[in-house]
């Protein structure tokens, strides 16, 4: 008998079908990996199980019996716990205090009692928690932990944990997949969503495969290879290789010296930072999220209040140095600085979701000429142009933005930056929520911009990729430069390490 | 199966995606349709006199067309309202919350009087218009910027600013009319200097102005949104102010600057009222368009050409209440406002209908379905006329949007 099983279930958010005929089974002490690209249903098909969408059709069994779960509270009555992306936690709550929130036990209320349990429960499965730490307190590897204990406190046997290793260092994944591999001897059964098909060999007994919201199959991991799951999340063969030529004519094109920056809450953003992007060369920028990434870029882009420190553009075209401090994004376009800026947050800061893609490919340029009229010609050609040599996938140049997938918004936002035909290209997370078509052709973007001679700065998150890609690797940790690395010759580990070394702390 | 014991939700509700033009203005006509029968039910019941049901269609109608006075009130007060609408849309879509129209209006009132008041009869009547037009307009446009600049600087919320700042502009105009007229009553002498050009000696002539005044601002500020480089920025100060940032614009200047337009084309309609069509003022000559207003906008969406049919359609509303309040012997005035509510908040719901479906589950719907019946029959019957109406809509906006690419 199967611990979990579901038949034939289908969902539909409108015309969109996110689920559909699918058939998946779990067994008592199993670790299955749900495979598939982003936006292929993964999450949705999730949700279902743990009570937050409702199926619009097929069952749902648990150890044989059909049941039904209209909400999360259903779920835990079946013994269901997930462990979402976006971590649902209480900042100003102790970690307890979080973990009992919403639970009605037996008995009197105790937090000593539940604390002592948690104690229990994080000794049995080899987690390191501090029940008395608030959550702002907390690392995002913490956070996590407090959101499995959360779930085990509950009696859950099912876990679902979806994407986990996303926002963890390779250290904290290992820490990770112990424990996992500890609550499967004790007979849990997790369901582990990712895209990361090297974890997913390492950790998992059975590996699922969803493709646009249909079920293709299931391998059991030991017999399978990483080419033929890509085969079957993708649908056809492709080749997973980034290109990597040697720069050309390198030569200081931004230099960023005793840079700190403060945020909008009035807290110290980067610190103190230094370094040099060369022309025909990709700069990586790895750290675990939060780390100064943003506030490094932004500050670059005349977005951030900047403390103290300089950024110095040295135009190529006259030798001649600009300083980038105290600007804002017009002034450093009007000093002839050629700075495009590729931001996380696609819809909310590089495009605008309810425009269409014409309106969005004039944003940085509809002020030229003196007429108070609008010229919707010129973008609109530029427009035409960007979605046919990228083959971005929509009805009309007049569709709004918001519309179109993820892959389709972020060709239209790189496109258009290189469109300016940068000197300085920088780019937060470009391939964050694409698919792996997708992804390629945007690295394949960014490794042309560095041989036409731009000074490439590529903010990622995958470690894996930013090895493959980046010519130098600067590491960020708590908003100061850890180390800038050859990735041609470092490991992961030692990537790793930079990332959460607390030598960067000992100076104050 | 074994569905009996595991009983699924009795509905869910789900966006629709691609809803038919016919079918958009098929659930907002059935809104009207269902308010005004709501109306009719709760008046009759309440009437003293006995009156049959088609009674209560008949005064609405001779409400607004009996005789040309009313005909003209009814144009009047829909040009007002547009005008009010129209002034709240370039503040709405930068997502600057104008609750103010009220007060802007009778700050208009005011500059507009107090011109009339202190010049009047010293200056020739074409230098008062300009000079009337210019204190509304600025009088308007400094009491929306106050806000405006206390949210850009100050982060203050504007919706409460605005608000409140009604209350005071409605004591401001109570103090000047008490200070001029030291009598008690608390009420304004009509003014004879400075009044608005009229069409004719016809006693209608007055309302002319007022009604090409507003068809073409509305006409000027569609165009302002749409093709100029200001109506672009504003967009995106309201969509995204970190992408306005993004893109190095100023978004302080852009907020006042918008916000000063906004104020400004409220000024305009107290101007009017004032200047052309009162000839004094009163603390209430708003007529709470400010806030009528902001339902007008959001219900077109922004969209000029559905602005003009909706504000039609309250000022038709509004009249036509008035008059089935004096037939059907009602003397309180609030009554009607009660049922002015019950079908402009049907006329609101709609959109509810337009944007999300009810699936029922599947013992439910068959409920469900005998009861539609009638009107899913119906609707049918009249479905090519609703698509031709929808249609003509969808094919104003588009041509608008090709034009100008």
């Amino acid at each position: 008998m199967h611990q979990l099983e579901l038949r034939n279930i289908r969902k539909t958010f409108g015309n969109v079908v996110a689920n559909n005929n699918v058939n998946l089974t779990l067994e008592k002490g199993e670790i299955l990996s749900l495979l598939g690209e982003n936006g292929c249903g993964k999450t949705t098909l999730m949700n279902m199980i743990a009570g937050i969408y409702y199926p619009d059709s097929g069952s749902i069994l648990i150890s044989g019996e059909e049941v039904t779960i209209k909400s999360p509270i259903d779920a835990f009555k079946h013994g269901i716990g997930m462990i979402h992306q976006h971590f649902k936690l209480v900042d100003v709550f102790t970690a307890t205090e979080n973990i009992i929130l919403g639970y009605k036990e037996q008995g009197k209320f105790n937090l000593k009692k539940s604390a002592e349990r948690i104690k229990e429960i994080a000794d049995k499965y080899g987690f390191i928690i501090d029940p008395k730490k608030k959550i702002y307190d907390m690392s995002v590897s913490e956070k996590q932990t407090v959101e499995i204990v959360k779930v085990l406190y509950r009696g859950a046997d099912i876990l679902i944990l979806d994407e986990p290793t996303a926002v963890l260092t390779p250290q904290e994944t290992k820490k990770l997949f112990n424990v996992l591999r500890k609550m499967k001897e004790d007979g849990k059964s997790i369901i582990i969503i990712t895209h990361k098909l090297n974890e997913v060999m390492e950790i998992s007994d059975r590996v699922a495969v969803l493709r646009k919201g249909e079920y293709i199959g299931s391998v059991n991991a030991k017999e399978t290879t990483e080419s033929e799951l890509t085969e079957m999340m993708v649908g056809k063969k492709i080749e997973l290789n980034i290109d990597r030529s040697e720069p050309k004519n390198a030569e200081p094109r931004l230099i960023v010296s005793g840079l700190s920056t403060i945020k909008d809450d009035g807290l110290p953003g980067v610190q103190n930072v230094n370094f040099v992007a060369n022309s025909g060369e990709i700069l990586g920028i790895a750290g675990i999220a939060g780390s100064g990434q943003k506030e490094l870029l932004e500050a670059i882009a005349g977005l951030t209040k900047i403390k103290d420190g300089k950024i110095e553009y040295i135009n190529p075209e006259n030798e001649e140095t600009v300083n980038l401090c105290l600007k804002n994004p017009r002034q450093i376009r009007d000093l002839g600085v050629r700075l495009a800026f590729v931001p996380e947050d696609r819809l909310g800061m590089g495009l605008v979701g309810n425009m269409d893609l014409v309106d969005n490919v004039m944003l940085r340029s509809y002020e030229k000429g003196r007429s108070i009229i609008l010229d919707r010609k010129t973008p609109g050609a530029l427009t035409n142009q960007i979605v046919s040599e990228l083959e971005v996938v929509t009805d009309s140049v007049h569709t709004p933005v918001r519309r179109l997938s993820g892959g389709n918004v972020q060709k239209v936002l790189v496109g258009r930056e290189i469109a300016s035909v940068p000197k300085v290209l920088m780019a937060a997370y470009p391939v964050r929520g694409l698919d792996i078509n997708s992804s390629y052709l945007i690295y394949n973007l960014l490794n042309k911009e560095k041989e036409s001679g731009s000074a490439v700065i590529f903010v990622g998150e995958d470690l894996d990729v930013l090895l493959a890609l980046s010519d130098r690797l600067l590491v960020l940790n708590g908003g100061r430069i850890s180390g800038i690395v050859d990735a041609r010759t470092t490991t992961k580990e030692e990537v790793g390490l930079l990332m959460t070394k607390t030598v960067a702390h000992e100076e104050e | 199966m074994a569905r009996e014991n595991h009983k699924e939700p009795l509905f869910h509700i789900v966006k629709r995606m691609n809803i038919s033009e016919g079918a958009k203005v098929g659930i907002r006509v059935l809104s009207i349709v269902i308010g005004l029968l709501i109306a009719a039910i709760f008046v009759i019941s309440l009437s003293s006199e006995s009156h049959n049901f088609f009674g209560f269609f008949g005064s609405m109608v001779s409400g607004v067309f009996s005789t040309p006075r009313k005909l003209w009130r009814f144009l009047l007060e829909a040009a007002l309202l547009l005008g009010v609408s129209i002034a709240l849309v370039p503040a709405f879509k930068m997502r600057f919350w104008n609750l103010g129209g009220n007060g802007q209006i009778l700050m208009g009132c005011l500059g507009t009087c107090m011109v009339m008041f202190y010049l009047g009869g010293k200056l020739p009547d074409p230098v008062l218009w300009i000079l009337m037009f210019i204190a509304a307009v600025l009088f308007a446009g400094v009491w929306a910027v106050i806000p405006a600049i206390f949210k850009s600087f100050f982060r203050t919320n504007e919706s409460l600013f605005t608000l409140m700042l009604n209350y005071i502009a409605s004591i401001l105009v109570g103090y000047f009319i008490a200070f001029w007229y030291t009598n008690g009553t608390g009420a304004m002498d009509p003014l004879t200097d400075g009044r608005l050009p009229t069409l004719g000696s016809s006693p209608f002539g007055k309302y002319f102005l007022p009604i090409v005044l507003f068809v073409f601002v509305t006409v000027a500020i569609y165009l302002y949104l749409r093709y100029s480089k200001h109506g672009y920025e504003l967009s995106v100060v309201g969509e995204s102010e970190n992408t306005a940032r993004y893109i190095g614009l100023n978004v302080k200047v852009v907020t006042i600057r918008t916000v000063a337009l906004s104020g400004a084309l409220c000024g305009l309609v107290g101007f009017i009222l004032s200047g052309g069509i009162n000839y004094m003022m009163s603390t209430t000559m708003d007529g709470n368009m400010g806030f009528t207003g902001i339902m007008v906008a959001w219900l077109s969406q922004f969209s000029p050409i559905i602005m003009v049919f909706i504000s039609l359609f309250i000022a038709f509303v509004t009249n036509g209440m008035a008059q089935v309040n004096e037939d059907f012997g009602f003397t309180d005035e609030n009554l009607s406002a009660v049922i002015r509510g019950i079908i402009f908040f049907l006329l609101i719901a709609s959109e509810f209908f337009v944007s999300y479906k009810i699936i029922w589950r599947e013992d439910a719907q068959k409920v469900v379905d005998k009861i539609a019946f009638p009107f899913v029959w119906i609707g049918k019957k009249l479905n090519p006329v609703f698509e031709k109406i929808g249609s003509f809509f969808k094919g104003i906006s588009l041509k608008a949007r090709k034009g100008g690419k």
